[in-house]
């Protein structure tokens, strides 16, 4: 349990096994690509680079139902990938696909797993170059698990990182939280609501490009998936050693995505997202950065919602609707109950 | 003729006891001199064997009020003939353990001059000596001398600073000293928090109060916001700007005569209410208070649906003041915040939160630095039992029965927060921290475990805490614990409940525990909180507990006990039908499917053993309420409920035995058929009293027959009883009166709380126990 939710015990999961084993410079940056400058095979000479930089990203996918509204493990896989290049600043390029098969997988699901990563490859303007497949014994292995990597290429304007929020920046969320996660749950566990829920897979490099073209100054971007909205700003108050202060007012939610986590007891802060970004911009470009974003079909519902701050460094704060300040942590893992 | 060197341990500095020593050495025809050393009262008298046995014995039975002598030895040394008693100066060469004392409410002698008109300090709002006024909450950091408290910025006049320095005189070095002429003075804001150029603010202030509007009104620990208890518009008015619908207020009466015309009040609650201590305690209201809306003086809106009502007196000069002008009317002294944020108490914060709050605000130009909200109290069974352990006992320290080997800090809870220092035998337990979801309580956690590390010189080699993963104390403690390189440790939260009731009391060994509280993190990564176990500090074992069920949504059940109801009654086969369809009203039938959905599922429901969710599920089940306001409210009506009857009855109920994962034998506490009852009975309409007494008896039959069967099987017969449901008056008086009888030995929380604000106390004991082994 817990370990793969997202939350604090992946990130020390990851701390303690795999940097402490692999850790280098880049691993180490824990960004969500690599960025590699790939010169010729001599030394350089000054700091000019001789070559490109491309981006360089892998993600497991392994959800549960493999097909939901909006979506399916397919589309997932692609376009998960895709994001994770699309945010560092990277045109995205090419893919390769791994997939793990349980012994007896319908053929025929397989094949609609395939095409539909083919209409989100078409989508996304990326070329699937290279795949593997390997077939586990009954019950060794659930239906199918799908490894996409991902190769993008820089350009030479900006400088995305973690690392680089300063007080005073903006933080704005792409459009509604909560709608990817909500989803894959109610359709997991059968729980219908009034309004049906549908997830926001969505590629979004397209609409980076057009963010970045206009605003070459944008210092983050990240894409909320696991964990959701809260742990990716707590990693970036970390990073970047910065305090976030959050309106809770201005928060995009849906009111079906709102009312299903009112029922069900869950913070859509936590919940998952598949096509929403994260981003942090100084304040003098916020305004024109809004109107970008709101001009591209993925980035209609953006919104400001808080901004970056000297104090409480680390941690993310909520103004909530009566006035207070909520601290707003990074959950062990699911959410427990604490009220004794 | 004689010469002994006495050594006097305990509370005996910044109390006034050095100028206590000089005048009953005086008195007594001794010479010598008395000095404060490293932590102890050092004293050289000389004089006939007679005189020296009396001064020894008035040492100890005369000595200040705040004072507490812990140990006094002496040993004969040779003659001197000394001139006379001389009082010297303090040696701060050596550092031993300071104490620091808590904030204490104006003593006689300083009331009487008060309200002496020919008194210098004739109603001056901030008069103290040695024996009263603040204390923690002035404090920046150790020792406490002025220069290191909020009063450094005035600077004392000809006459105080007499006072100060003369050794016979009562304000001998009472560091908060001040008159009109030198000390702090009051201000009066409007309701934008602007100043007011006022003649009199507290006269204004009162003119305000009186007719009908809300005040905010800097106390000692924090702002409180006061209105008129009596009428209901402005208390009302009240409970919306502040966004606190039910959740109880409490009030201030001029004295405790005025308190039993609302209130029973027993001895020991007079005490209580009288005690330098001065907190809130929480008093039987009288039924024609509750029964009769016309009623003047307390709205029923102060305490809805509660058969309590929290009381206290006035605690500072300006409260006194306040009070003597309002005359024989309660005043709402509820703390200034909005909602259930922590309590305002820097002015700059106070001026913007509570804007839109108060109408007018009466401040002064003493800064609070220490946040300390009012402590919580009442009495159980004769005995007190702490709700609140914060102003007026913080930071007192409490004995533990043996010495932590290393200094330590022990972290506390999330809610309800108090840390508290480990050095020897001493455990400083803070003031009242709060919701550790409040940003405010951070910080004011953060900063304040730094002062009380630096003020009583402990530097914690192990930081003690929760299981539970997302207490930000716990947080907190593994990250300093990384940074520092020091030990974390961690406590179970039922066993650190255990351990603080034993602790408070000194017992060792191994004891049957009760513990009945909400939630708390297990062993098993299941949600505890119904818990009989067997053990001590060192460890202890899961003899017993409530048969768990789900819980739909986590924290979110815990706000709409509804959804307890609907789990248990799921769990009992009942036909939740009927049921249904009577709290349609409240709740709609689609989030109703939900839920059930949620249960039968086991989706984000984890299991509970919880006690404290039984009352809930029990209270909306008779149809007491369906959601809930504040923590325990379902809990508190249901008790208030009970308490309006008299019945023996009781509910059927099983023990049986479960096997757990480990393959474990456990009896279980099947309550299945106690809901079955209860559901019966609310379907036949059966006064809701008559059900909420039957389930109280049932619970308290379940417990004492349980504890009989533990006993027997490991031979013991002491019980401690611990967790937030023991705050329960009757739950806790039915138990320990039952198990009394049977011959078993009951000890109930009476120094720290029973919630969680007690669980410091435990962590600090496990882990020091843990180092001595
Ligand atoms: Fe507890
Ligand atoms: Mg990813
Ligand atoms: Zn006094
Ligand atoms: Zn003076």
């Amino acid at each position: 349990l817990g370990h793969g939710s997202g939350g604090k015990l992946s990130a020390d999961l990851i701390q303690r096994v795999f940097l402490k084993e692999l850790g280098n410079d880049v691993l180490s940056s824990l960004e969500d690509s690599a960025t590699l400058a790939l010169g010729s095979l001599e030394p350089a000479v000054d700091d000019a680079r001789s070559g490109p930089r491309i981006a360089f990203t892998t993600d497991s996918f392994v959800v549960k139902p493999l097909f939901f509204p909006g979506g399916d493990i397919g589309k997932l896989a692609v376009f998960g990938t895709v994001n994770d290049l699309a945010v560092v600043g990277a045109t995205p390029l090419y893919l390769s696909a791994a997939f793990i098969l349980e012994e007896g997988f319908e053929i025929e699901l397989l094949r609609r797993i395939v095409i539909s990563m083919r209409h989100a490859c078409d989508q996304a303007g990326v070329t699937l170059v290279t795949g593997d497949t390997k077939v586990v014994d009954r019950g060794k292995g659930d239906e199918v698990f799908i490894t996409t990597t991902g190769i993008g290429l820089h350009a030479a304007n900006h400088a995305l990182s973690i690392r680089n929020a300063r007080p005073g920046d903006q933080i704005i969320v792409s459009g509604t939280i909560g709608d990817h996660g909500m989803t894959i749950m109610s359709t997991r566990e059968g729980i219908e609501f009034e309004t049906a829920l549908q997830s926001d897979t969505a590629p979004l490099n397209d609409l980076t490009r057009a963010m970045l073209d206009a605003c070459p100054s944008i210092r983050v971007m990240r894409d909320p998936t696991r964990g959701g909205v809260s742990s990716t700003l707590n990693e970036l108050a970390t990073a970047s050693n910065v305090g976030i202060l959050l309106d809770e007012a201005s928060i995009p939610v849906r009111p079906e995505v709102h009312s299903a986590c009112e029922m069900l007891g869950l913070d859509p802060m936590y919940v998952a997202n598949e096509g929403k970004l994260i981003v942090v911009v100084a304040e003098q470009d916020c305004q024109s950065l809004m109107k970008v974003m709101k001009q591209h079909p993925l980035g209609r519902d953006a919104a400001v919602i808080g901004n970056v701050t000297a104090d409480h460094a680390g941690m993310v704060v909520m103004r909530t609707l009566v006035g207070g300040q909520r601290v707003v942590t990074m959950l062990a893992g699911e959410q427990l109950p604490r009220i004794c | 003729m004689q010469r002994r060197a006495i050594t006097v341990s305990g509370i005996v500095q910044a109390v006034g006891f050095r100028p206590f020593v000089y005048s009953l050495a005086t008195k007594l025809r001794l010479v010598g001199f008395v000095q404060n050393r490293s932590g102890v009262v050092y004293i050289e008298a000389e004089g006939n064997d007679t005189a020296l046995d009396q001064f020894a014995e008035q040492l100890r039975c005369q000595a200040p009020g705040l004072s507490r002598i812990d140990d006094l030895t002496w040993q004969s040394i040779p003659i001197v003939n000394d001139a006379g008693f001389r009082m010297i100066d303090s040696d701060r060469a050596e550092l031993a353990q300071v104490f620091v004392s808590p904030d204490v409410a104006t003593c006689l002698d300083c009331r009487r001059e008060l309200f002496d008109p020919a008194d210098r300090r004739y109603r001056y709002p901030f008069l103290n000596c040695t024996q009263c006024g603040p204390r923690l909450t002035i404090i920046h950091r150790a020792p406490y001398d002025r220069v290191n408290t909020t009063m450094a910025a005035f600077e004392m006049c000809a006459a105080c600073r007499a006072e100060y320095e003369r050794p016979t005189d009562r304000r001998f070095h009472a560091q908060p000293i001040a008159c009109p002429d030198c000390g702090p003075t009051l201000q009066l804001l409007d309701e934008m928090a602007m100043p007011l150029d006022e003649a009199d603010p507290l006269e204004s202030f009162v003119a305000e109060i009186k007719q009908g509007n809300i005040g905010a009104l800097k106390g000692i620990g924090g702002y409180h916001l006061v209105c008129q208890a009596g009428d209901d518009a402005v208390v009302n008015r009240l409970r919306q700007r502040k966004c606190r619908e039910q959740k109880p207020f409490a009030v201030m009466v001029r004295d405790w005569t005025q308190a039993a015309k609302w209130c029973v009040i027993d001895e020991a609650e007079l005490q209580l209410l009288q005690s330098s201590r001065r907190p809130i305690v929480c008093l039987r209201k009288r039924v024609c208070l509750r029964r009769r809306k016309d009623v003047a003086g307390i709205s029923d809106a102060v305490a809805p649906g509660n058969a309590f009502l929290g009381v206290m007196l006035p605690y500072s000069p300006l409260h006194e003041l306040l009070l003597d002008r309002v005359g024989d009317e309660p005043l709402v002294m509820t703390s200034g915040n909005r909602s259930d944020e922590p309590i305002a108490y820097e002015d700059a914060d106070a001026a913007v939160r509570l804007r839109g709050i108060a109408d007018r605000f009466l401040i002064h130009n003493r800064p609070i630095h220490v946040r300390c909200d009012d402590s919580v109290t009442h009495i159980i069974a004769g005995r007190e039992s702490p709700i609140r352990r914060s102003r007026g006992d913080a930071p007192m320290p409490i004995k533990l029965p043996f010495d932590c080997s290393q200094p330590m800090l022990a972290v506390g809870g999330q809610l309800k927060n108090v840390f508290a220092l480990g050095s020897g035998s001493n455990a400083f337990l803070s003031h009242h921290i709060g919701d550790l979801n409040h940003l405010s309580a951070v910080d004011t956690f953060q900063r304040d475990v730094g002062m009380y590390e630096q003020l009583f010189g402990i530097t914690p080699r192990v930081i003690v805490h929760d299981l539970h993963p997302d207490y930000a104390s716990t947080r907190y403690a593994i990250e300093r614990a990384e940074r520092d390189a020091t030990l974390a440790f961690a406590v179970q939260h039922h066993h650190s409940h255990l351990a603080s009731c034993m602790a408070e009391h000194g017992i060792d060994g191994e004891v049957i525990g009760v513990i009945f509280d909400g939630s708390g993190y297990g062993n098993d990564g299941t949600i505890w909180g119904g818990e009989f176990l067997i053990g001590g500090y060192r460890s202890f074992r899961r003899a017993a507990y409530l048969r768990p069920i789900r819980l739909p949504g986590g924290d979110k059940a815990t706000k709409e006990p509804w959804r307890v109801a609907l789990s248990y009654l799921t769990m009992a086969e009942c036909d939740v039908e009927g049921w249904l369809s009577e709290i349609d009203t409240v709740i709609r039938p689609r989030v109703v499917s939900v839920v059930q959905q949620m249960i039968d599922r086991g989706f984000n429901s984890p299991w509970t053993s919880s006690a404290g969710r039984l009352f809930d599920a029990v209270a909306a089940i008779a149809g007491v309420r369906q959601t809930v306001h504040f923590e325990g409210q379902a809990a508190i009506e249901l008790e208030s409920l009970a308490l309006d009857v008299d019945c023996e009855k009781t509910y059927r109920w099983n023990m049986t035995n479960a096997i757990d994962a480990q393959d474990d034998w456990h009896p279980s506490l099947d309550t299945r058929p106690l809901i079955r009852g209860v559901f019966a009975d609310a379907k036949n309409q059966v006064d809701k009293r008559l059900i909420a007494r039957r389930f109280h008896n049932s619970l308290a039959a379940m417990t004492v027959q349980t504890c009989i069967q533990l006993a027997n099987s490991a031979s013991l017969d002491r019980v401690v009883l611990s967790g937030g449901v023991f705050m329960n008056t009757l739950l806790t008086t039915l138990v320990a009166e039952a198990l009394e009888a049977k011959g078993l030995r009951v000890f109930l929380h009476e120094r720290v709380p029973a919630n969680d604000g007690g669980i410091s106390l435990g962590q600090l004991a496990v882990a020091a126990h843990h180092g001595q082994c």
